[in-house]
């Protein structure tokens, strides 16, 4: 029985994290089109036009990845084909597994059983999710290395190097978080984040680390490789950077990584600082209102609409994230690098030894 | 047979396997690759014994960052495969003779520890919570003293770059 409970969480959190990912794909294209003021992506239509609305998300949706899988793969006649091939795994497997230790909602009693809705209770949740993250640079290096293109490497070397670097930075900010909330454990932080502060706002941590939750975001779309942070793929100056040499469906899964790792980042904002699938004033028997207001909610719609809560949370920083990178220029490269380490890390190093210092002061501040 | 002791053989094979393959391949990046490889054995082991802190450091920063850097430096030398080796034959004499005194060391442990006398220890051990309190009480001056060393190491590498600039 257990081993099927542990088997469902996992397979949860896998589609939450595949179908995330392939909305992404539809939602950037439809939103660079908003952005762009354009139509967007509309020739895949159900029965040629003639119902009155468009189906497109769901034909986009079926359309790209059945058009992905089915070219034909080049590989470079230069190429170390064993490297070439491996490369896309490189970069898409750790990703997937980064989702294991998501907390999607809190515990739900069945049964009396307990059942925690995460695949992976790991007590290190940040640093399984820092250690995978890390991993996804060697899908950027060999790939760009395997290639034996002159492309491919300058933007493999550069995804290295700025990978690394932003790295620390995210580091950085996880430590703060640590710092405050006292646990590694995604799940515990996600429940700390359900009390009130002076009984009204929700105790996110948002409100307790602002400038880390900026680290993190910047920093993760850097490690996303997308705009303004997107030199290692770079298409005006390196054609499409480590990719380049890259067609069908290895090419697509160098792009599903992109995305899990937008939807990653977003996940990891919404569990370390929006509350995860917190709902305010939302507990297990129902709301309880400041101000004495309680309506009482079946657990089973309880766990509903905290999934709800998580998801919309996730879909709101990948839309923001999107956003980002249809409006921003891409940096140049010494930018890149000296804001990381001129900018970020000192801001990074600072609000850490903030925390700390605060944290002893206020001993137990976000534990009361 | 125990899974415990399956899920061993299968890492110990693959890790001394990857440890062969960097040491001897001829491709520098094949050898970093298999490098990456052998620490994420290690890893396993690590999670094995109920050590998942240092699994995941290990993981963090020898494969995430410390082999990415191997492998970059790799690159931008752009070391040809069957170039060969640079270094002295004193270089390859020291590693022959620290392998053997290793060896050594690990056959003579071997050969002492009773075998299959259970191996106790604490329940969280290998823990977050263990392993800060051990490292801030117990070696609180090992620990110091190895940020000073690195530290030291950092102002070096910063020094050395500005002569160079």
């Amino acid at each position: 029985m257990d081993v099927i409970i542990s088997f469902c969480t996992a397979l949860v959190a896998l589609l939450i994290c595949l179908q995330v990912t392939v909305l992404l794909l539809w939602i950037e294209r439809k939103g660079s089109a908003l952005i762009q003021d354009r139509v967007g992506a509309n020739r895949a239509n159900l029965f040629g036009g003639l119902l009155p609305f468009n189906l497109g998300i769901v034909n986009t949706m079926m359309a790209d990845p059945l058009k992905l899988l089915t070219k034909e793969d080049i590989v470079p006649a230069a190429a170390d084909r064993l490297l070439h091939w491996l490369a896309p795994w490189v970069a898409v497997f750790p990703l997937f597994l980064t989702f294991a230790v998501v907390p999607f909602g809190d515990v739900i009693v069945v049964g009396g059983r307990e059942i925690n809705l995460q695949a992976v209770a790991l007590s290190g949740g940040i640093l399984f999710v820092l250690a995978m993250v890390s991993l996804g640079v060697y899908g950027v290096i060999v790939g760009g290395w395997a290639s034996n293109s002159r492309y491919a490497f300058l933007g493999s070397v550069r995804g290295s190097a700025q990978m690394i670097s932003y790295e620390i930075a995210m580091g950085l900010a996880l430590v703060s978080v640590v710092l405050t909330y006292g646990t590694l454990d995604l799940q515990e932080i996600a429940r700390l984040q359900g009390r009130l502060m002076w009984g009204v706002v929700p105790a996110w941590g948002v409100f307790y680390q602002p400038i880390a939750f900026v680290l993190l975001f910047i920093a993760g779309i850097a490690e996303s490789k997308r705009a303004p942070f997107d030199l290692p793929e770079a298409e005006s100056e390196l054609v499409a950077g480590f990719q380049t040499e890259y067609s069908g469906s290895k090419m697509s899964m160098f792009m599903m990584s992109d995305f899990i790792e937008v939807a990653i980042i977003a996940a990891l904002t919404t569990t370390l600082f929006f509350g995860g699938w917190q709902v305010p004033f939302l507990y297990r028997d129902g709301f309880h209102f400041p101000g004495g207001l309680t309506v009482a909610i079946p657990s089973l719609i309880v766990t509903l609409l905290q999934i709800v809560s998580f998801l919309v949370k996730v879909f709101v920083f990948c839309w923001i994230q999107i956003l980002i990178r249809w409006s921003l220029p891409r940096l140049r490269y010494d930018q890149l690098m000296a804001f990381g380490w001129k900018k970020l890390l000192p801001v990074g190093l600072a609000n850490v030894a903030a925390s700390a210092v605060l944290g002893l002061l206020l001993e137990g501040w976000t534990r009361t | 047979m125990d899974p415990d002791v399956i899920l061993f053989w299968v890492v110990a094979v693959l890790s001394v396997a990857s440890a062969l393959t960097a040491v001897l391949h001829r491709n520098p990046v094949y050898c970093a690759l298999a490098l990456v490889m052998a620490l994420f054995q290690v890893a396993v082991m690590f999670v094995a014994l109920d050590a998942h802190l240092i699994a995941l450091l290990q993981v963090i920063v020898y494969a995430g960052a410390i082999v990415v850097l191997f492998l970059f430096v790799i690159m931008l030398l752009s070391l040809e495969p069957d170039a060969p080796p640079r270094g002295r034959y004193g270089m390859r004499a020291a590693s022959i003779m620290i392998a053997v005194v290793l060896g050594v060391e690990i056959g003579t442990a071997a050969l002492i520890s009773e075998p299959g006398a259970p191996f106790r220890v604490p329940f969280d051990f290998g823990s977050t919570r263990m392993v800060a309190q051990s490292l801030f009480t117990e070696h609180l001056l090992p620990f110091e003293l190895t940020s000073v060393l690195l530290l030291v190491a950092m102002i070096g590498a910063v020094v050395m770059a500005r002569r160079r600039a």
